[in-house]
Formats: C-alpha cells, sequence, structure tokens
C-alpha cells in the first residue's frame, strides 16, 4: 500500500482538482446571493442587459442615514429587543438548564419535550392566540409584549444550550467553595460562571439572532407600533426601489455576522445548539 | 428532607416553564378556541366547527386552502429532501483535508445568521426576470430581453420559495453533518477498507448510519420550520396558490373579525399537520435507524 501514497498517480491528482473545483463552485453559489446586495446596494440606474451596474451610486446609503428615514429607530428597536430577550431568556433559563443538566426526576422527559416543543409547532398560531388577549392586557403594539413573544422560540435553545453544559459539570466545585467560606453569590461569580461561561456565550448568540430576525411574531404581536429592522425590510422589499432594499438588508446582517464571527471559536462542533440557525 | 431539597428541581424549572405553559401553550390553546368561533369580545360563546367548515368545504375558502395545502406540502418536502442530500454531499466535500479548508469551511457558513427574510431578497435579486442571472445570460447572448428568462421567483410552483429555502438550509444541516463526520476521524473507513470495502460500500454502509441521526434531526427543524415559515413564502410566492401560513396571515389580518377565526383555524391546522407529520417523520427514522 505504502508506494500508492507516497507518489500520487494521475487518477489522483484529477480527482484532487475535482475536488477543488467542486468546493469552488459550492462556495461560489453559496455567496452569489450575498454578492447580488452589494451590486443592487450601490447601483443606480441599473438598466436590464448591463452585468455590472454602469453608475456606481450612494443613493440607498444617504437615504438610509437621512433625516426622515426610520431605519436608525428601526436598529435601535432591534437592539433594545435583541438584548433585552437575551439577558432575560438567560437568566430563565439558567436555573431550568442546571435542573436538565445534573439531576434526574420524574417526568423529566416530558418536561424536556415541553420545552423543545416550539422549536416544532409554527410560530403563527402561537401569536394569533396570545394577539387577542395581549390587546386586552396593552402588551399589543409595545416593546414589552413583543419581547415576551420572542422569548418563546428562544427558550428553546437557551435551556438546550446551557443544560449541555451543566450535563459536564461537577457541581462539588461549588460545596468546596462554600466549605471554604465562600457565599452563594461569590461561589456563583468565582465557580459556576467561569465554568458555564462558553455555553452562556453560544446561548446568547442564539437568543440575539433569533430575536433580531424575528419577522412574523414582531408583526403580529407589534400591531404596526414595534417597527424593528426586519419589518421595515419586509416593507421595504415589497416596493420597487432595489438598491434601498439591498442597502437595509446589509445593514441589518452586518451585526450578526459580525457576533458570529466573534464567537466562532465557543461554537464548534456543537451540534445541538446550531439547531438555534434553523429559527432565523 | 429539607424544604429545598424537596422543592428544589420545580422551582429550577418554574421560571422556564412559566413562560412555555403560559405563552406557548397558553396562546395555542386561547388560538384553538377561537377557531372554534369563541370569541367573547365580540359576544360570540358557543363552540362550533363552523371555521373549519368553511374553509375544508366552502365554494369560497376551499379552493384557496386546498390548493395552498398543496403548494405548502411540495415546498417544504422539496426544501427539505434536497436540503438534506445536498448537505450531506457539501460536508463529505469539505470533510476531506485540502488546502483552504478552513477558509472554505468559513465561507460555507457564512450565511448561518443571514434571516430568511433577507434570504428571500437574495434569490429574488439573483432570479429574477432581470436579475443577475439572467443579465449573465443576456450578456452572452442567450436572453435578449429580461422575458426571455423563466420564471422562477414569484411563480406558482413556488420554485423560488424552494430556492431560497435550499440555499439557507443546505449549511444549516451541512454543519451538523460536519460535526458529526469530524468527530468520528477516519478509523472506521480504515477499519471497513482493510476488510476491502469499496468506495460506495464504506459510504453506504460505514457513514451514512452514523451520520443518519444528525441528518434526520436536522432535517425535521428544516421540515417544521419551512411548513409554517411566513417570510419566504410571502415575499417569493404568486396571488394563487399562496402558502397556508400566507392565507392564515391575511385572513387574520382582515379587518372583519369574522375572517379572524378562519386565519386562526388555518394556522391551528398547520400546527397539527407539521405535528403529526414530525412524529411519523421520527417514527419511521427510529425504525431506520435501528435497522442499519
Amino acid at each position: 500500500m505504502a508506494p500508492v501514497s507516497s507518489r500520487p498517480t494521475a487518477r489522483k491528482r484529477l480527482a484532487r482538482v475535482l475536488h477543488y473545483c467542486a468546493v469552488v463552485l459550492l462556495i461560489f453559489l453559496l455567496l452569489t446571493p450575498l454578492i447580488a446586495f452589494f451590486f443592487n446596494a450601490f447601483s443606480f440606474r441599473w438598466f436590464y442587459p448591463q452585468l455590472f451596474p454602469k453608475e456606481i451610486s450612494l443613493r440607498a446609503w444617504e437615504s438610509i442615514v437621512a433625516a426622515n428615514s426610520k431605519v436608525p429607530e428601526a436598529l435601535l428597536s432591534s437592539t433594545i429587543l435583541a438584548v433585552g430577550v437575551t439577558f432575560s431568556s438567560v437568566i430563565i433559563g439558567l436555573p431550568a438548564a442546571r435542573a436538565l443538566g445534573l439531576y434526574s426526576f420524574r417526568g423529566k422527559r416530558v418536561i424536556e419535550f415541553l420545552i423543545i416543543s416550539p422549536t416544532i409547532v409554527p410560530g403563527i398560531a402561537v401569536a394569533m392566540g396570545l394577539n387577542i388577549n395581549f390587546i386586552r392586557w396593552g402588551l399589543s403594539g409595545n416593546m414589552l409584549g413583543v419581547g415576551l413573544v420572542h422569548l418563546v422560540p428562544v427558550m428553546p435553545y437557551v435551556v438546550l444550550t446551557l443544560s449541555g453544559v451543566f450535563a459536564n459539570y461537577n457541581p462539588e466545585y461549588e460545596q468546596q467553595a462554600r466549605s471554604l467560606g465562600a457565599g452563594v453569590l461569590a461561589t456563583f461569580w468565582h465557580v459556576t460562571l467561569p465554568a458555564i461561561f462558553p455555553g452562556i456565550v453560544v446561548a446568547s448568540l442564539f437568543a440575539y439572532l433569533i430575536s433580531w430576525s424575528q419577522y412574523i411574531l414582531t408583526f403580529l404581536i407589534g400591531a404596526g407600533q414595534v417597527i424593528t429592522m426586519p419589518v421595515l425590510l419586509f416593507s421595504t422589499a415589497s416596493g420597487s426601489n432595489n438598491a434601498l432594499t439591498a442597502a437595509m438588508s446589509l445593514v441589518f446582517v452586518a451585526p450578526s455576522i459580525l457576533i458570529l464571527i466573534l464567537t466562532a471559536r465557543y461554537l464548534s462542533g456543537k451540534s445541538s445548539a446550531i439547531g438555534g440557525f434553523g429559527q432565523l | 428532607m429539607g424544604f429545598w431539597e424537596r422543592w428544589r428541581i420545580p422551582i429550577m424549572l418554574a421560571p422556564t416553564m412559566a413562560v412555555i405553559i403560559f405563552l406557548f401553550i397558553g396562546g395555542l390553546t386561547y388560538g384553538s378556541l377561537v377557531s372554534l368561533g369563541w370569541q367573547p369580545i365580540i359576544g360570540r360563546t358557543e363552540i362550533s366547527l363552523q371555521a373549519y367548515e368553511n374553509i375544508i368545504f366552502s365554494e369560497q375558502y376551499a379552493s384557496v386552502f386546498w390548493q395552498g395545502l398543496l403548494l405548502t406540502i411540495w415546498v417544504s418536502f422539496a426544501s427539505t429532501f434536497l436540503s438534506a442530500v445536498l448537505a450531506l454531499a457539501t460536508a463529505l466535500l469539505l470533510r476531506r483535508s485540502f488546502f483552504g479548508k478552513r477558509l472554505a469551511t468559513f465561507l460555507y457558513q457564512l450565511n448561518l445568521p443571514v434571516p430568511h427574510v433577507v434570504a428571500a431578497i437574495g434569490i429574488l435579486f439573483l432570479f429574477s426576470q432581470s436579475g443577475l442571472i439572467s443579465r449573465t445570460g443576456a450578456q452572452i447572448g442567450i436572453f435578449g430581453y429580461p422575458s426571455d428568462f423563466p420564471v422562477l421567483v414569484r411563480d406558482k410552483f413556488g420554485i423560488g420559495i424552494i430556492l431560497s429555502f435550499v440555499w439557507k438550509e443546505v449549511p444549516f444541516v451541512g454543519v451538523i453533518v460536519l460535526a458529526v463526520l469530524q468527530s468520528l476521524g477516519v478509523d472506521y473507513e480504515d477499519l471497513a477498507r482493510s476488510l476491502g470495502a469499496n468506495r460506495w460500500q464504506r459510504f453506504r454502509y460505514v457513514i451514512l448510519p452514523l451520520v443518519m441521526p444528525g441528518l434526520l434531526s436536522g432535517s425535521i427543524l428544516v421540515f417544521a420550520f419551512t411548513f409554517g415559515s411566513f417570510e419566504v413564502p410571502a415575499i417569493l410566492g404568486v396571488r394563487f396558490p399562496r402558502t397556508l401560513t400566507v392565507t392564515a396571515v391575511r385572513f387574520f389580518r382582515d379587518p372583519d373579525l369574522n375572517a379572524r377565526t378562519e386565519g386562526m383555524a388555518i394556522s391551528i391546522i398547520i400546527s397539527i399537520i407539521v405535528f403529526f407529520l414530525v412524529l411519523g417523520y421520527m417514527w419511521l427514522s427510529r425504525r431506520t435507524i435501528r435497522k442499519d
């Protein structure tokens, strides 16, 4: 067998070239829709057979930062919502994740099933059902109500990610810290938190991304009063200004891609958490 | 046993379960009641299946519902199947070691955080009759006018919708499969090779059974998501047929409050269909995995 691997045969070289071609084609196909946004965002009077826009223009970008633009406000709403949802979902989910990761108890499988069920049932049925009650309780058309509904698709991924971390966690370190005189808060801050920190990063990443990308729940509960980036983008996309739609899309996805790049090292190989990407 | 030991687990679970029970189950339950005609706000407290009957049988709604159901099933099955097959193929492609593998894997994952609204717009820019592909064709002389380019978005077969789901979900399922493949190493295959298994046999009897659980759980999520998705069919769909979610939201937003009942009924039907298809799929896949 040894001589075969030391000197690549013509057939092997061909296989390698074909493999490269396939990889390049794959990446090209995956990137072209993204490249199309750059073409559109800087184009002006881009008439049909032209492949590259002849006139490069910043018109779309100017209207995004113009005084009457709704984009800054939408970015602010989206950010406040996503940050609020991320914080509250981690605080709400942390104790449950610990219970599921560390202990076995009666009814555990039922609880687990209930917690992951929002990933399977489409959000519109839930949002439509809540809509009527939220109007009555004054939660329709404001950020609090929209944030509450965002928790529904977010919680399964936060709990799933964090319980995976607690499954490999040894609570005896906490007892040692306590017996050495550390208080409850000090133990959490110096012992528990550092150990589960990578899990919290991944859980927050998904909570943020799911809330940031949410359209239909915001639309149904926000009742036209809560204008987030996806809501604004959706209504712009229904118009005919492709350049503006493209520029707005780029503004909308840039933070998500940036956050993914920054947190990528925490993400590797955590297949249970990756499921969150399916909800965007 | 002290109070804390006895109640520790329920207390820890309480905040999460409150969200699940009040918002998720509560929303679904209240929605089901509304779909059964129970709307105390406008003075209707009787329970009936009238809305479901209207949707399924009435002249006004039946064709909208049945054509919509057909389109929704076609779009979500086609998207899930294509995504799963292509995800497996591309994960195998990226698994081998080659120069630039890290960069290729990074670019492969780049669209994961891109929301579906944006994915739909990207497909529109690319595949519309005056889109980038049509323009490329015009440059090399295949098309003279935008109308020469086939209608691939806002078409009645949902091709644009499927394209946009496939673009989004291939890396999504692919990353799950890739994580499994990476954790396997090459030991099993080397063993199979030393026992005389050829390339196809190594794929069919070694790799496939090992990646199958990941592939199936990823495609369950894809199926459930595509079946209930709103943004993509709303941007890339036509007036008739519309997918069920788009019809449900339209009815629900209708100024006539009676249409709201029909809208709610459609979204409950969507939930029931997804729930049972996912259950059936899990049952089938568990059988297949065990057989292998």
